[in-house]
């Protein structure tokens, strides 16, 4: 157990089924995390098939989905359930426990310096929890009725009624069931990190010598552990409205032929509660990230990361503010116009700590030695859809010109840049760059940069013209644009779209293959790859149980010193002690 | 059969990756470099590739632009749009350039402070000036922007008044229609109720309310003269919708239980706008932006607007719905029929 450094001979089923290692979980994390984003990702294939060719029979569909595609057209109820998994599966299931889990379980504890994460068992617990809920979403496919198709938002009454949507049966249930046993997981996991940092840290690594990933994660464990019990509130009051009869969202409805018994409650409760988690789970993806691609900027500029200060700064400004500007999604729904300012104020503002992040990022690239590693390219990346979706915020936010974008394919752009994308490509970046960490070998490198490059095309290619698409008036979650005439014109924007889409898919083979041809066949890798400063590279490559076979080292700086002056190396790694007279940045 | 292709495809594909990456990797281990070392020529290249894609990008939005440009919403048609648009505007002069200086300055670096292993990269950790430069300048041309787009939405949400005299209209949604409802000569509203929900009174309009007796129905298409605030009242029947109508730059949802509100002042008639788009067919939409089952893709209505005599002229030739005043009327009978036979009568009304 922890405090020895002796490696136990577990058994297989403890070693890598019920594993309370930290390592291992953060793989379990990663594959499942990856395998259902690939799903997720499939589904988005299909439908934006539909999208771009409206109509168009593609006998393949049929041969796999049946009566969702007679005659190889998907239905218009089945394209919904597909859009709302679509959507759960990438924000929750993906960016959230596939990027936290993988990331904050693998680094905390090792870049801390402990041996572990505070609570072992929790954390396995958070993963097989985490697991069934996958399950249960997955089984959710082939119910009657199909799966959840409320959107990700599942707003009732749609959510609530069966006879509203097919998918609001069986589907619906599962859809809670697993979300509820999602939020579990996560705070399970939360719960840990936090104790983790705040109490596990190594000898000499005070709270302003944690990398900034450590700073990431923490923040958004906190974030997750104050928002996600208001979502499953939110559900359990839900699932009291379909299956016991009560009315906390209902009122005054008429549908499939009958007045029903509910009165008194507002669906706009609901979307107050959903917000309240669903806004900052928009920071619960992208700090993550940001925090992988500070580490990975600086790294690979050897150079130390501009403005740490601020950037933790930033962090906490970002997670403080985003629990003051859920109503910035209800701008439409009648809300008092007085609250819609105050939204619209506090929504602005979160533009000013995103700014200065990405200052700080030109900042260290600025005269920096950069080395192109797969994992700085995605980095960069980053910065690039970070500020191209961070800016067409800054015209969400301002309530005034919501009006006419809320819910148009400009958000569905929008949200794609900034958190589909920056999430994803922080989670690629990290991935590359752990990689050596994970499973001891190397990535390919010529295969990343061509997925890199592929993948950036691709993907402006799918979501710029999205931004055109709701400038122009399309509501997004429409089956088709055939239905009326002013959207005429826009067939070629769609089918270009859906060209990219495909592009952009297949583009994710190639990192598919290289994760597992690496895993088995990759080249060993040496113990600190990228000459990094942080602790997790002073562990042996093999993966033990406490990590450092002998003492933890102790730290004696902050991470960031790159191209120190003075300095032989142009790394100096946090367990070097100071130099006489040397000073330090992080104290 | 195809199927089978495509797997097979697959797999051969995997394979001869897997074979091409293998030669690659030990070609480079004969050189006596690690296959996974970035070498001066990997960051040559993708150092160069940098300000490529940087000139990809810029003209890919340069291209959308031209291409594109057109369909985006034609002139805003009622009075706050033409504000509203303004406000546009000024938000892309301030985020285009932002957008471009930023994305020139990392693309920039990422090609200029490409590794040289002669050099060493500059210790700058931190320096207090710049960062409170750039923490104020964008707080202040925030602020600007805060306080211009609330001065907006301030104008734009204030509700109307007695002295505005505007046409007040109902706009009733469900799955997957749309009906508009005129407060008829008395100006109010009938009371309704989903209780009372059935046959053709599919607004569950209360018969025992003398203020319905004169309001009227429209399906397919509703009037709104041109230059009068319009005053809508939305609601739903079922579950939540979004009437939108882009080219007023309006939209407000359509919420069960509650009744929600929007005014605007439409500034151009049908005809109008169909001499400015040069496209004589065109209509005013309304559409749902509020997903909302399946149909919900083709849930619209057509929008006409008219000069004030036209209009007026119009509502006079609607029909009340009540047909007769008082008790007899649609909503106490019990009626079976389906969704369309619904519609038929209703229209024939
Ligand atoms: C190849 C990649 C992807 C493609 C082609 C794609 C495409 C789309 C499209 C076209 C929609 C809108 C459908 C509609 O409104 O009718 C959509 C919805 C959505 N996507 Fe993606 N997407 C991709 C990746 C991602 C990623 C990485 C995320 C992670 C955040 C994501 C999150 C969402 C969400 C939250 C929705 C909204 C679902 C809803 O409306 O309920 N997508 N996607
Ligand atoms: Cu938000
Ligand atoms: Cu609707």
């Amino acid at each position: 157990m922890s405090g020895t450094a002796h490696h136990h001979d577990n058994d297989f089923l403890f070693k890598y089924i019920f594993s309370t290692d930290h390592k291992m979980i953060a793989k379990q994390f990663f594959i499942t995390g990856s395998l259902m984003g690939l799903v997720g990702m499939l589904m988005s294939l299909i439908f934006r098939l539909q999208l771009g060719y409206p109509g168009e029979s593609f006998p393949i569909l049929e041969s796999f989905m049946g009566n969702w595609a007679p005659d190889g057209v998907l239905t218009a109820d089945k394209y919904l359930a597909l859009v709302t998994l679509h959507g759960t599966i990438m924000v929750f299931f993906l960016l959230t426990a596939g990027l936290s889990g993988t990331f904050s379980n693998l680094l905390i504890p090792l870049q801390l310096g402990a041996r572990d994460m505070a609570s072992g068992f929790m954390n396995m617990l958070s993963y097989w929890i985490f697991f069934i809920s996958c399950c249960i979403m997955m089984a959710s496919l082939f119910v009657e009725g199909g799966p959840a198709s409320g959107g990700w938002t599942i707003y009732p009454p749609l959510s609530a009624l069966p006879e509203a949507i097919p998918g609001s049966g069986m589907g619906m249930t599962l859809w809670l069931i697993s979300m509820a046993l999602f939020i579990v997981s996560q705070l399970l996991a939360g719960i840990n990190y936090i104790v983790t940092v705040l109490n596990l840290r190594t000898k000499g690594m005070t709270m302003t010598r944690m990398p900034l990933t450590i700073w990431a994660f923490l923040v958004t464990a906190i974030l997750g552990l104050i928002s996600f019990p208001v979502l499953l509130a939110a559900a359990l009051l839900l699932i009291m409205d379909r299956s016991f009869g009560t009315s906390f969202y209902l009122s005054d409805i008429y549908i499939a032929g009958k007045a029903l018994e509910v009165d008194g409650g507002s669906p706009i409760l609901y979307e107050h509660l959903f917000w309240f988690l669903g806004h900052p789970e928009v920071y619960i993806i992208l700090l993550p990230a940001l925090g992988i691609t500070s580490e990975i900027v600086a790294t690979s500029s050897r150079k130390p990361i501009f403005g740490y200060r601020a950037m933790i700064g930033s962090i906490l400004a970002i997670g403080f503010i985003s629990f003051l500007v859920w109503g910035h999604h209800m701008f439409v729904t009648g809300m008092n116009p007085f609250l819609g300012a105050v939204f619209t104020f506090t929504t602005l503002l979160v533009a000013i700590p995103s700014a200065v992040k990405v200052f700080n990022y030109l900042t260290t690239l600025w005269k920096g030695n950069i080395i192109y590693t797969p994992g700085m390219l995605f980095a960069i990346g980053l910065v690039s859809t970070f500020i191209t979706g961070g800016l067409t915020g800054i015209i969400l936010g301002d309530s005034a010109l919501d009006i006419n974008v809320h819910d148009t394919y400009f958000v569905v752009g929008h949200f794609h840049i900034v958190m589909g994308l920056s999430g994803t490509f922080g989670m690629i970046a990290g991935i590359y760059h752990w990689f050596p960490k994970m499973y001891g070998r190397m990535m390919n490198k010529g295969l990343g940069y061509a997925h890199f490059w592929l993948t950036i095309i691709g993907a402006y290619g799918v979501f710029f013209p999205m931004h055109f698409l709701g400038l122009a008036g399309v509501p997004r979650r429409y089956y088709a644009n055939t239905e009326f005439p002013m959207f005429d014109n826009m067939y070629d924007i769609n089918e270009l779209i859906t060209l990219f889409a495909i592009l952009a898919v297949a583009a994710q083979g190639l990192f598919i293959f290289n994760v597992f041809y690496s895993m088995y066949k990759g080249p060993k890798a040496p113990q600190n790859p990228w000459r990094s400063n942080t602790l997790e590279w002073t562990t042996p490559v093999e993966h033990i149980h406490g990590n450092w076979p002998g003492e933890i080292p102790e730290v004696h700086r902050w991470p960031y010193d790159y191209s120190k002056p003075g300095a032989d190396d142009d790394f100096i790694p946090q367990t070097v002690p100071l130099a006489e007279g040397e000073k330090d940045e992080g104290h | 059969m195809l199927n089978l292709l495509i797997l097979i495809a697959v797999v051969l594909g995997i394979i001869a990756l897997s074979k091409v990456v293998k030669v690659l990797e030990q070609a480079s281990t004969v050189k006596g470099v690690q296959p996974y070392e970035v070498t001066e020529r990997d960051n040559k290249t993708q150092a160069n590739l940098m300000p490529v894609f940087l000139v990809l990008y810029f003209a890919f939005i340069v291209w959308q632009l031209v291409a594109w440009g057109d369909f985006m919403l034609p002139e805003a048609a009622s009075e706050h749009g033409v504000v509203v648009d303004g406000l546009m505007n000024t938000t892309w002069i301030i985020i285009i350039p932002v957008f471009v200086i930023t994305h020139i300055l990392l693309f920039y670096f990422a090609w200029k402070y490409v590794y040289n292993k002669d050099r060493k990269a500059e210790y700058f950790p931190h320096n207090n000036k710049l960062e409170i430069l750039w923490t104020a300048i964008p707080a202040l041309v925030l602020l600007i922007l805060i306080l211009y787009g609330l001065s907006i939405w301030n104008e734009t949400m204030k509700p109307l008044t007695a002295e505005d005299d505007p046409v007040e209209i109902e706009i009733y949604a469900r799955q997957f229609d749309w009906t508009a409802r005129y407060p008829g000569e008395d100006g109010k509203f009938g009371k309704a109720d989903v209780k009372l929900i059935g046959g053709v009174n599919s607004l569950g309009m209360d018969s025992t309310d003398q203020n319905s007796w004169d309001d009227k129905l429209v399906k397919a298409e509703f009037v709104i003269p041109v230059n009068r605030p319009v005053q809508f009242y939305f609601r739903s029947q079922d579950v939540i919708h979004s009437a939108y109508m882009p080219h007023f730059r309006a939209q407000m949802n359509c919420v069960p239980g509650m009744v929600t509100r929007f005014n605007f002042v439409p500034t151009k008639t049908t005809e109008e706008m169909r001499d400015i788009t040069g496209d004589p067919e065109f209509y005013y939409q309304l559409l749902c932006n509020k997903i909302c089952g399946a149909a919900h893709y083709n849930m619209g209505m057509e929008i006409t607007v008219v000069s004030e005599e036209d209009y007026e002229e119009w509502l006079a030739e609607q029909k009340v719905f009540m047909t007769v005043e008082g008790n007899t009327s649609a909503a106490n009978e019990t009626t079976t029929e389906t969704e369309e036979e619904k519609n038929e009568q209703l229209s024939s009304l």
